[in-house]
Parts: C-alpha cells; sequence; structure tokens
C-alpha cells in the first residue's frame, strides 16, 4: 500500500474518532446513521458493484435484521446473539430468493426483490403478533459489553463505529481474496470468467447472499439506534436510496458507496437553504451525474486525478488498444 | 481524502447550530412539508406561522419575542425523529407536530426522554395512552371521536349493522380499533371490515364488498384522496345505505374531490371553520385572506397548537419546561379569556384534549352543521 | 354473483388503463434496454398539462389534451430520449435506472412546488352515467376507457406489423447491427418509440384522472403496476403487456374482494414470482436470443 493511501485511511481512522466530539446529539445521530447506511451500501455494492446484480430488497435485508434483533433482545437475549441470528437468516433468504432468480435470466433478480421487498413490508405490517403491526415495536434496549453501556449516543457512536470497522475489513478481505476477483472477473466478462473455471451462479448467489447478510448486520444496529421499528422504514423507497448510494458514490468501489451514504444521509442538510427546493436540486445533481459521469463520485475522482497524472507519465504502451 | 472532505462538510453543518439567546423563546415545528402528507403539514404550519406572527405583533409571550424554526420530516418517521433532536439541540423550548400518527410515535420518545413538552395534531389513540408526561394533542384521540359517532349511529340511525372502510396505516388502524370497539359496546355489529392501503386508487373491490355485507350504514375512515374516490365509487354503485365518517370524510378538500358523490354524508368533526362560532369565524376568515385557501381542521389543530402554548408558557409564569407541561396536564382554556383557542378547551393528564364538537352533513357541495355534541 | 362480476369488469377496466402504461414500458424496453423507473410520472405528468391548458390557458378540454398530447411528446418523448437517456446508452442499464429513478423524483416535486400539492379534480371526457351488466354497474366512463385503450393498441399493432416505419422500429428492437447494415436510421426508430411512449402515456393519464385524481404522487403505484404488467406479460411484446395489464388489474381486485384485503398487493406480487419461476419469459413473450 502506498504511503499517501495508508496516510488518508489513517487521518480518515482519526477523523472518524474526533467528529462525534464536535458535535451535539443530533449531529452524532446522523453520524450513526451514516454509518450504518454505509454498511447497507456496501452490502449492495457486493451485490451491485463486484457481481452485477441490482437488488430491490437491500431495505428489506435491513429490516428482517432490525425485527429479528428487536425480537431476539427485547426477549433479554445479548445483542451479539441476535446479530448472528438476523444475518443468519438473511443470508439463508439471500440463497434461497436469489437461486431461482438467477437461474433464469440475468436481470431478473431485481424483479423478484421487488417483490419480495413488497411482501416483506406486507408481512411487517400485517402479522401483528409478531411485529407489533403497523405501530411497530417500542423499547429496544441498546446493548451493553460488561461494564460499557451504550445508552449515551456518543458511546453508540462508538460501539457502531467498531461495528462498522469490522464489516469494512470483512468487505475488504472478500474482495482482495480469490472470491472477490471471482466477482470482479465475473462482471468484467461473465463469459470468459465461466471458461476460465469459474461457477458464475455460485459466485453470483454468494454475492447476493452476503450483501443481504450485510444489510442484516445494518439493521441489527438501526433498532437500538432508533430503539423503535416500524415497517415504514423498510419499504421500497428506501431500498431505492440505498440504491443511489451505491451508484452515486461510486458501485465496485471500495470507499463509493461510504461516500454515497454519507452523501444521501448529509445532503438534506447541506440543501438546507434549497428548503423546499431541495429534492428537485437533489434529484437533478443525480441525473447530471449519471449522464456526465456514470462510474458516480469516485470515478469523477478518479477521472480527474489522471487527467492531472497524466501529464506527468505518458505510457501510450499501457493504453487499451495501444499498437506497439 | 474523499471522506476528509465528506467529514469536514459533516462537521461544518453541525456547528451551524445557533445558540439560544434570551431575547426569544424557541420554538420547533416539525411538520410534513414533503412526501405524502406535505398538504397536511402545509397547512398546520401555515397556521402556526400565522399565530406566532399574530403573538409577535402583539408583545410575544412573557415579554419575549417567539422565534419560530420549521423542519420538513418528509412524512417520514426516521427522519421526524432526527429532526424533533435536531429542534432540540437548536435549543427549542417546546416542540409543535408532526401530525402523521406514525412520525409523531417514533419522535415523542425523543421529548419524553429529554423533558421536552410536545403538542402535536396526530389522532391514533396509542399516543396519549403510553404514559409519556409531555405529549399533548390539539385535536381529539379517535378514542374521544368514536364514541360520539358510535352513539349518533345507535340513537340517531338507529341502525344494528354496519360496515367499516378503513386505510391500513397508524392514523386508520387506531381509528379503525376505537370504533369497532365504541360500536360493537352499544350491539352494533361490524359485518364487513375493508382495510385498504394508503393511495391506493382502484375501490371497486372495496365497495363490492361493503355493498354485500347488507350493512344498514358504511362508516368511512380513510385520507382526504382516498376518501374522495371511494366515495365516488359508492355513488357508482348505486350504494343507498348512509355514509358516515369522521372529520378527514367531511374535509372541504374531499367534498371538491368528490363533487356530487359527496353530498348526504354525515359525520363528527372536531373542529370545522364552518362551526357559528364567531372566534372560528374569525380565524377561518383571517387564514384564507393571508393564505389563499380555505383553513381546513389541521390548519384549526396548528393554529389551537400554537395558543395552548402561549397559554401554558404565560400561565407557567416562566421558562421551566416540566412546569409548562404541568400546567398542561390540568390546564382549562376558555374562549372568553382567549379568544384564538377557537373553542373551551382542557386537557386532562392524559395530554388527551377535550372539548365540543360538530355533527355535520354536506349539502349541496357546502358542509352544514347540524348539531354541537357536548364534551364528552 | 353480481359481486364477482362487478369485480372483474372493474378490474378489467382499470387494467386496460395500466395496459397502456405497461406497453410505453416494453416498447422503451425493447427499443434501446431502457427500464424507465419514471413511467408512473410520464402518466401522472400531462394531466396537468391538461390542467394548465384548462385553468391557466382558458382551453376546452379536448384542445387542451391535443395540446398536452404534443408536449408531452415533445418533452417527454424527445427531450426525454436526446437529454437524459442518449448519453447514457453507452454505460448500460444501472446509470438509466438510476437517472429515472431521480427523474422521477424532480417531476414529482416540481408538480408539487409549481402546481399544487393536492390531488385535483380532473374532467371525464365520458359521461359517469351506469348501467347494469349481469349485475354490476358499469359506467360509460368505463365502456370508454377500454374501448379507447382497445383502439390505441390496435391502432399501435396496425403501425408496427403493416407501415415502412413500423416495421423498420421492430427490425430496430430485434436486431439494430442488422437493421443498421439493411439501412434504416436506427436513432431515428428509437425516438419514435420514446415519442410513441409519451403519447400512450398521455392517453392513458386523461384515461385514468377522472378516477384517479390528478396528483403528483399518484405516479409511484402506478408505475410499479406497469412494470409488474409488463414483466409478467412478456417483456417483449406488446401484447404481452396488454395481458399483463388486464390480469394486474383483475387479480388486484380479485385478490382484495376475496384474498384478504390487508394482503391485496400480495396477489399480484406472488403472481410475479411465480411467471418468473415457471414463465421467465412471460406468458406471451418469446424468450429473448440475445442476452442484455
Amino acid at each position: 500500500m502506498p504511503l499517501f493511501r495508508l496516510l488518508a485511511l489513517v487521518a480518515g481512522l482519526v477523523l472518524l474518532v474526533v467528529a462525534p466530539m464536535t458535535q451535539a446529539t443530533y449531529g452524532t445521530y446522523v453520524l450513526c446513521s451514516w454509518l450504518i447506511f454505509a454498511i447497507a451500501a456496501m452490502g449492495l455494492n457486493l451485490t451491485l458493484g463486484y457481481a452485477g446484480q441490482i437488488s430491490l430488497a437491500q431495505a428489506s435485508f435491513m429490516g428482517i435484521g432490525a425485527y429479528a434483533t428487536a425480537l431476539i433482545t427485547m426477549a433479554g437475549i445479548h445483542w451479539i446473539v441476535s446479530v448472528f441470528a438476523g444475518m443468519g437468516l438473511c443470508f439463508v433468504i439471500g440463497l434461497v430468493l436469489g437461486y431461482p432468480a438467477l437461474r433464469v435470466q440475468h436481470h431478473f433478480l431485481a424483479f423478484i426483490t421487488l417483490a419480495f421487498s413488497t411482501l416483506v413490508f406486507l408481512v411487517m405490517r400485517n402479522e401483528e403478533w409478531l411485529t407489533g403491526g403497523i405501530y411497530g415495536l417500542v423499547g429496544i434496549p441498546r446493548p451493553a459489553f460488561g461494564p460499557i453501556s451504550t445508552m449515551n449516543q456518543r458511546s453508540y457512536y462508538y460501539f457502531t463505529l467498531v461495528v462498522f470497522l469490522i464489516a469494512f475489513a470483512g468487505f475488504y478481505w472478500i474482495v482482495r481474496s480469490p472470491w472477490g476477483r471471482a466477482f470482479k472477473a465475473l462482471r468484467e466478462n461473465p463469459v470468459r470468467a465461466n471458461s476460465l473455471g469459474v461457477d458464475t451462479r455460485l459466485i453470483t448467489l454468494l454475492a447476493f447472499a452476503i450483501g443481504a447478510a450485510y444489510g442484516g448486520l445494518s439493521g441489527a444496529l438501526m433498532s437500538p439506534l432508533v430503539q423503535y421499528i416500524d415497517p415504514m422504514s423498510f419499504t421500497l423507497i428506501i431500498s431505492l436510496k440505498i440504491l443511489l448510494m451505491v451508484v452515486v458514490g461510486g458501485s465496485g468501489y471500495l470507499f463509493g458507496p461510504l461516500l454515497g451514504a454519507g452523501l444521501v444521509v448529509m445532503l438534506p442538510e447541506f440543501l438546507r437553504f434549497a428548503e423546499s427546493y431541495y429534492l428537485m436540486i437533489y434529484a437533478g445533481l443525480v441525473m447530471i451525474l449519471m449522464v456526465y459521469c456514470p462510474t458516480g463520485l469516485i470515478g469523477l475522482v478518479d477521472k480527474t486525478v489522471n487527467a492531472f497524472r497524466s501529464k506527468r507519465v505518458e505510457r501510450g504502451d499501457l493504453k487499451q488498444g495501444a499498437q506497439l | 481524502m474523499i471522506r476528509k472532505l465528506a467529514l469536514a462538510a459533516i462537521l461544518a453543518a453541525g456547528l451551524g447550530a445557533t445558540q439560544a439567546t434570551a431575547e426569544t423563546i424557541k420554538l420547533g415545528n416539525v411538520a410534513e412539508l414533503s412526501g405524502s402528507g406535505a398538504t397536511v403539514g402545509k397547512a398546520w404550519t401555515d397556521a402556526i406561522t400565522m399565530g406566532v406572527e399574530e403573538i409577535n405583533a402583539a408583545g410575544g409571550v412573557l415579554g419575549k419575542q417567539i422565534e419560530l424554526s420549521t423542519y420538513d420530516s418528509q412524512t417520514d418517521a426516521q427522519t421526524s425523529r432526527a429532526l424533533v433532536q435536531k429542534a432540540i439541540d437548536d435549543g427549542a423550548f417546546m416542540i409543535l407536530g408532526t401530525v402523521y400518527s406514525g412520525s409523531t410515535i417514533v419522535n415523542m420518545l425523543v421529548t419524553q426522554q429529554q423533558g421536552i413538552p410536545q403538542i402535536v395534531g396526530s389522532e391514533a389513540p396509542a399516543i396519549t395512552q403510553k404514559g409519556n408526561p409531555y405529549i399533548f394533542r390539539s385535536s381529539f384521540g379517535a378514542h374521544k371521536s368514536m364514541p360520539k359517532i358510535a352513539d349518533y349511529l345507535k340513537n340517531g340511525l338507529g341502525i344494528s349493522k354496519v360496515a367499516v372502510s378503513w386505510v391500513n396505516n397508524e392514523f386508520g388502524k387506531g381509528g379503525h380499533d376505537a370504533f369497532v370497539k365504541e360500536v360493537t359496546d352499544r350491539g352494533i355489529e361490524v359485518v364487513a371490515d375493508v382495510s385498504s392501503e394508503v393511495a391506493q386508487a382502484d375501490f371497486a373491490a372495496d365497495v363490492a364488498k361493503l355493498k354485500g355485507s347488507g350493512a344498514e350504514a358504511i362508516f368511512v375512515y380513510l385520507h382526504e384522496e382516498e376518501s374522495a374516490r371511494i366515495l365516488r365509487e359508492l355513488r357508482k354503485q348505486g350504494v343507498e345505505v348512509p355514509i358516515v365518517g369522521e372529520s378527514t370524510l367531511l374535509n372541504q378538500k374531499v367534498v371538491e374531490l368528490a363533487g356530487e358523490a359527496a353530498n348526504g354524508i354525515m359525520g363528527h368533526v372536531g373542529l370545522t371553520v364552518d362551526a357559528p362560532n364567531p372566534e372560528i369565524q374569525a380565524f377561518g376568515k383571517a387564514f384564507s385572506e393571508k393564505f389563499g385557501y380555505k383553513a381546513d381542521h389541521n390548519a384549526m389543530k396548528g393554529y389551537v397548537a400554537i395558543y395552548a402554548a402561549k397559554t401554558a408558557l404565560e400561565r407557567a409564569g416562566e421558562l421551566d419546561r416540566q412546569k409548562v407541561a404541568d400546567t398542561l396536564h390540568s390546564m382549562t382554556v376558555k374562549v372568553s379569556d382567549v379568544p384564538n383557542i377557537l373553542l373551551d378547551v382542557s386537557w386532562d393528564e392524559t395530554g388527551e384534549v377535550s372539548r365540543e364538537s360538530f355533527l355535520v352533513e354536506i349539502q349541496d357541495g357546502k358542509s352544514v352543521v347540524k348539531d354541537t355534541l357536548p364534551a364528552n | 354473483m353480481s359481486e364477482f362480476m362487478q369485480v372483474l369488469i372493474s378490474g378489467l377496466a382499470t387494467g386496460s388503463i395500466y395496459a397502456l402504461a405497461a406497453i410505453g414500458f416494453t416498447l422503451l424496453w425493447q427499443a434501446s434496454q431502457t427500464i424507465n423507473f419514471a413511467q408512473g410520472e410520464f402518466v401522472m405528468l400531462p394531466a396537468f398539462f391538461v390542467l394548465i391548458g384548462m385553468h391557466v390557458l382558458g382551453l376546452g378540454l379536448i384542445p387542451a389534451i391535443a395540446l398536452a398530447l404534443v408536449t408531452s411528446v415533445v418533452l417527454l418523448g424527445l427531450l426525454f430520449k436526446r437529454v437524459i437517456i442518449q448519453p447514457m446508452l453507452p454505460h448500460g442499464v444501472l446509470p438509466i435506472v438510476m437517472a429515472t429513478i431521480a427523474l422521477a423524483i424532480l417531476m414529482r416535486e416540481m408538480v408539487k412546488e409549481f402546481y399544487s400539492a393536492e390531488a385535483q379534480p380532473f374532467p371525464s371526457m365520458f359521461s359517469e352515467t351506469t348501467f347494469k351488466v349481469l349485475g354490476a354497474t358499469v359506467s360509460y366512463q368505463d365502456v370508454g376507457n377500454l374501448v379507447v385503450s382497445a383502439v390505441a393498441i390496435v391502432a399501435l399493432q396496425l403501425f408496427l406489423g403493416r407501415t415502412r416505419t413500423g416495421r423498420c422500429m421492430q427490425a430496430t428492437a430485434q436486431n439494430p447491427a442488422v437493421a443498421e447494415i439493411l439501412g434504416v436510421n436506427i436513432q431515428r426508430m428509437v425516438l419514435y418509440t420514446f415519442m410513441i411512449n409519451a403519447a400512450l402515456a398521455t392517453i392513458a393519464s386523461v384515461l385514468i384522472s377522472p378516477i384517479y385524481l390528478a396528483k403528483f404522487s399518484i405516479g409511484e403505484p402506478i408505475g410499479l403496476v406497469a412494470f409488474l404488467a409488463a414483466i409478467v406479460g412478456g417483456f417483449n411484446q406488446v401484447r404481452g403487456a396488454l395481458v399483463g395489464g388486464l390480469l394486474i388489474g383483475v387479480i388486484d381486485n380479485m385478490s382484495a374482494a376475496y384474498l384478504s384485503s390487508e394482503y391485496r398487493i400480495a396477489g399480484p406480487m406472488i403472481l410475479l414470482i411465480v411467471i418468473i419461476l415457471l414463465r421467465p419469459q412471460g406468458l406471451l413473450g418469446t424468450s429473448e436470443g440475445r442476452t442484455v
């Protein structure tokens, strides 16, 4: 790893640690929800950016994780148990959902997940005996680790940060492992990946299921944060919001979704001056970005950086399609 | 690098929060200014803005001007929760809003934890039944209005079988449960129980079910547009039995959208600008002159909320949140003392409100107050 | 029995309008692999063009509809294709999906901000007088909607099958490379498709708004239904979208009446899943030769 990048990483980490100290409760709460959505976006990035599949149900997986956590912790069992239960459940559902969809055709996972997200919402709303129905569940406890309680907003932020860093490390490991390279090969050229002996269907399915488990993890952090969950927080619109985070940030890039999540969560703050026009400005910006730089913000940064660099280093032989 | 930039921006945004000055009293209004509840939140906010301007022009409260900050909940419960926290961080002494029950149920946890009085326009019964000592309504909870309707069905119309059409969200579910309980207690049988979705457009199947149930009256508890749609479909399928509703069904907007199909519907209304009271008439006139549209019950809820806040502050006599909450808990305000409160009103120890209300019928596209019902 | 007939006929009447939205959806997909997430908003918006024509410009209903048709074809057809879709085509499906989601938000917010956040009554071209068929109440409006949708769809089929331009469009959809070699101006054909989509959306808008009311937020459920209808019927067939639209209309009503009103939308969703598992190309679709 180049020194510059290492320094940037350390600086970023320091900022993450320092950030809440400058903030009131609201600011810390927003930071928490950024980290939580970033985890969900990370998972979707695996599905979308690395395996090339559109999932419209990431919020549903968040919901499954959140309800599992709520029900288990409210029964007096520790959060640690609930988070594994939630992630496991999402992983299994991901496999069950993805298998038939991927059996048939490329874009059908999007359609299946669309239907699935509606069904999950209906179950959450209608099965009152289990989920509390439309009123949701109130009074979800925040976890304690020995003497360390997370009741205080700032301590909950640090708890979220630790989980986030573990999740990020896991993600990093996955995409750097032979698996991750298989994901990438698959996205770049599925036919060639197949001919090189990559079981494309299995790899895609795993990417989707792991992505779903990340969704479950973010849900498991969400319910103790808000201490209240209801079905409206996990609808299709929220799934689209997470999708937006990934694409706007830059799908297929390690840091893209983190940036995208930050932008989507914080944007209402930045655009507060615009008052009721803010959604219009937001939508306009997304459209412009997609038209001029479909690889998202990170892609935009890459482009800019390369534009500067190429002035110094000009090696024609490395360019695509170069004639030697 | 990018993360650094993003974080720098976050920090800058957070530091923008201003400090409360002793010169003003800050009130935070969290309302539905965008999303599906935009109309409701706008009426509520406009009325509050008008109230604040009036109060400030008349010298403010406790010798201080009111400084109102409005936050857009986007009709989203999670956002509203975050914004209530933001309003408190910004130094709000009290919180007004939200109107949608789904949002209120979430964000009232924040004000409860931090001991901030909050006046809401939501009607789900659950809100005042959770033992939250800082929550107050400016309109009836459904469990207060439903007994009045059930009495009317039994004594006024003399029916024994009723069909219910309700919207399946916090608002509709709360109203539905309260209604079913009240009518069942009075020996009226619920012969059809049809839920529908928010923003549902096609009510053909719902109406076919209601019609086929043999009900002697149909009770409709939906939001405005859905009410208009079902009324048209009820007329189209030739339903003859009385159609009865609560505030929203008799809203001017519904009448306007449903056209002739709205004629003849009856119902109970907690607040209406068509009431014969001079204070309400004056408010209705001032509001439509200022904003160019007719005030509805949501606007009246907002107006009552801001004047309830003002009166409570004056009676508490100092800027002490606990004291203001305690004052509100047993507060009775008479129109003769505070004309802008619109109707004589009292709050009980749960934050529930009680006052007179009205029995309204739609005749030739106008709502006509048939009867004034006593407070319960 | 009369209840069943009522539910069936109402389902067909709304289903025929869904079909119009769904057909436009499949046309765009065939012509340029565009999944238009703003399709519902394309149906929402023309109603407001009509209202502006009537209330601001003082036109009668029919001239206002004509004006709305022209405006939609220019804005939602020509401009949409040229400004938004065209630059993104080389980048694949995903940027288009995101851009159309953003476009949907933009259109919704603009209507809300510059026209009104409230639902608006919308005049009907047909009488609301009713008559009885096998115990079910049917209005002339229902019949009118069915007839107009049917005429629009038949006209489209004839255009695509019988005219030179129509056949060129089909050739473009089936194999753009070959079509180009044969001298078809592909870009122009794709543009025609976008304009036809806008016209169909306008018709759907005019038919649906008297019942649904004109409101900024109405596009979302319509778009979802159009999407479902297109997949169920077959993504690459006009007839498929028609059948899909009608089927979704009927199943939605049937599940509300006989399954459970609380699980109403589950009916169409389960149908979608079953179709994808058993017949992924859709009921009337043919399996696509090329993968996308």
